[in-house]
């Protein structure tokens, strides 16, 4: 019984602020500012109508989901044969870099911010998705690895060598037989490489013109005279993206979270 | 099995080190060089010796008492959000359903939070907790209670704090039921025919069981809080006054806006290595019990 009370009121706590999030989103600035009401008295679409009409937020919302689709992509593609090296062979130095690419997931974005603005704009990357995408590797890689590495893991080591006796070649071996068999890693790895590219904010903003979705809104908060339905608005669509990838790997959330180590 | 020897594994890694390598080695001796350096007008630096690090170590220094200011509050909010989101996400795994469609509703509830942008997670909290026009705000005002975080330390500590919570206990949750699923069913069987209270179970099996995911958990949460920017940026800015401007906040501030070349390399260093060594030090523990359980 306590137990789902326990759940129940912390459920009620994450959706909370999300409820009124959407409320405000359909209330006017007027209604917002003078009353407080749990549903919108005179409810509006003209938040959500001026983002759709507006070519710098739809621009914004999809350089972003470009920028995130190309890190994935980059991200997964090297960290698939360096997880492989990781869970299959011991090599000269392997637990050092190991550690090494561990250690970059930690590294605080804020030290980066400067040197990256100077290094993307010294080869001419500046405010292109390439220089996002390109940038947010630096902690998407190391997380992947140690995905795919925990995945990868977990699938034992005499199926190889049985493929390999059967005259299978290394790289035949991992595009037909492996990637198959652990095609759930790979899922989760994409999950998380999209989540943490689609969250980041410090990034994005330093290495573009405010072309980035998460950019423009933070620039709104600062101008004068704050939209708050617009706010809330632009902050409901930018949720959808993230409800949407929830909803296909729902299966494999609670061991996808455990980076494959359980 | 053992692993085989193979340097030519090398060539599989190659891509993900120049990848990194590219993205971590270069800025990093870029800062590196910054921090030693002065500079008086447009490009043109001079060596400056250790200067900057003796400046940023000094507490009587405005620089020093900027960086241990932030850095206790930094600290502060780890200790915090660490203290309140693991014994509260192991409640939570502990009372999620065990399978069905409650199970995936409720998932999907806890994992929504981990996916919006992190300046969403600000905005959220910003038009929730404001006393004019937020939920949270105005009700904590109309029971009587004075709430205003713009102006107000505690006020901004408490929706910061919440925030955080609000944002992260289900990583910790999620975490805990996957390690919770992992226990087979025999060890409860076992702990039922010896008439093992809840407590004990807990204890005994549930516990232990979780170490391991609890290791990560908290390595992931402690790194990510240490160096949390966004949310707090677009919340409180910093502010009032100085109150919530974490370590992050205040090295943007210098390397940005004040473009003090200099003093963010000094800083960025130090701040790095602290990062580097807690990582270091979880990392040997993981690695120490996975090496315990290989040989077990």
């Amino acid at each position: 019984m306590t137990r789902r009370v326990t759940l129940f009121l912390y459920l009620l706590f994450l959706m909370l602020p999300l409820y009124w999030l959407v409320n405000l989103s359909f209330k006017g600035n007027m209604e917002i500012m003078t009353t407080m009401t749990l549903l919108p008295q005179q409810p509006t679409l003209k938040n959500y109508a001026y983002i759709f009409n507006s070519p710098e937020w739809l621009g914004g919302l999809l350089f972003s989901l470009g920028y995130v689709a190309l890190n994935t992509i980059i991200s997964l593609s090297v960290a698939l044969p360096a997880a492989y090296a990781f869970s299959r062979y011991r090599f000269l130095g392997d637990k050092h870099l190991f550690f090494w690419l561990l250690s970059n997931r930690m590294a605080p974005a804020a030290v980066f911010a400067l040197p990256y603005f100077n290094i993307y704009s010294a080869v001419g990357l500046f405010d292109s998705i390439w220089a996002v995408a390109l940038a947010h590797c630096i902690f998407n890689v190391p997380l992947a690895v140690w995905i795919l590495e925990g995945f990868m893991s977990g699938v034992p080591r005499e199926i190889d060598e049985t493929a390999f006796l059967d005259g299978y070649s290394l790289p035949s071996f991992f595009v037909r037989v492996f990637v198959p068999l652990i095609a759930s890693g790979i899922g989760v790895a994409a999950f998380f490489c999209f989540m943490f590219s689609w969250v980041e904010l410090l990034l994005a903003r330093t290495l573009t013109n405010n072309r980035a979705i998460s950019a423009i809104m933070t620039q709104a908060i600062s101008a004068t005279g704050i939209d708050w339905g617009l706010l809330a608005a632009a902050g409901v669509l930018t949720s959808i993206p993230g409800a949407l990838v929830i909803w296909f790997v729902r299966n494999h959330i609670a061991r996808g979270f455990a980076l494959g180590r359980v | 099995m053992q692993k085989s020897i193979d340097n030519r594994a090398w060539f599989l890694v190659a891509p993900v080190f120049m990848l990194v390598a590219f993205n971590a080695i270069l800025p990093l001796m870029t800062v590196v060089n910054y921090s030693f350096q002065d500079t008086f007008s447009n490009n043109q630096f001079f060596w400056n010796g250790a200067q900057w690090y003796v400046e940023l170590l000094d507490p009587r220094s405005e620089l020093g008492e900027r960086f241990y200011g932030s850095l206790g509050r930094s600290l502060a909010f780890s200790a915090i959000i660490l203290a309140i989101e693991v014994p509260l996400g192991m409640m939570v795994a502990l009372a999620m359903p065990k399978r069905g469609a409650a199970l995936a509703v409720c998932l999907m509830m806890m994992a929504l939070p981990l996916l919006l942008p992190w300046n969403v997670v600000g905005i959220i909290w910003q038009l929730f907790a404001r006393d004019n026009i937020g939920l949270f705000g105005w009700t904590v005002n109309a029971i009587g209670i004075p709430f205003n975080y713009t102006n107000s330390a505690i006020s901004s500590w408490v929706v910061i704090v919440l925030m955080d919570v609000w944002h992260w206990t289900s990583l910790i949750a999620l975490l805990c039921f996957a390690g919770l699923r992992a226990i087979p069913d025999a060890y409860y069987q076992a702990a039922k025919i010896d008439g093992a209270s809840r407590m004990l179970v807990f204890l005994r099996i549930e516990l232990p069981k979780l170490q391991r995911v609890l290791t990560i958990g908290i390595l992931l949460r402690f790194m990510d809080s240490f160096m949390i920017y966004t949310e707090p940026f677009i919340v409180t800015g910093g502010g009032p006054g100085n109150y919530t401007t974490m370590l992050s906040i205040n090295l943007v501030k210098i390397a940005l806006g004040q473009f003090d070349l200099g003093k963010a390399g000094a800083m960025s260093i130090v701040y790095t290595l602290i990062t580097l060594s807690v990582c270091w030090v979880f990392y040997t523990i993981i690695t120490m019990r996975e090496e315990k359980e290989g040989a077990a």
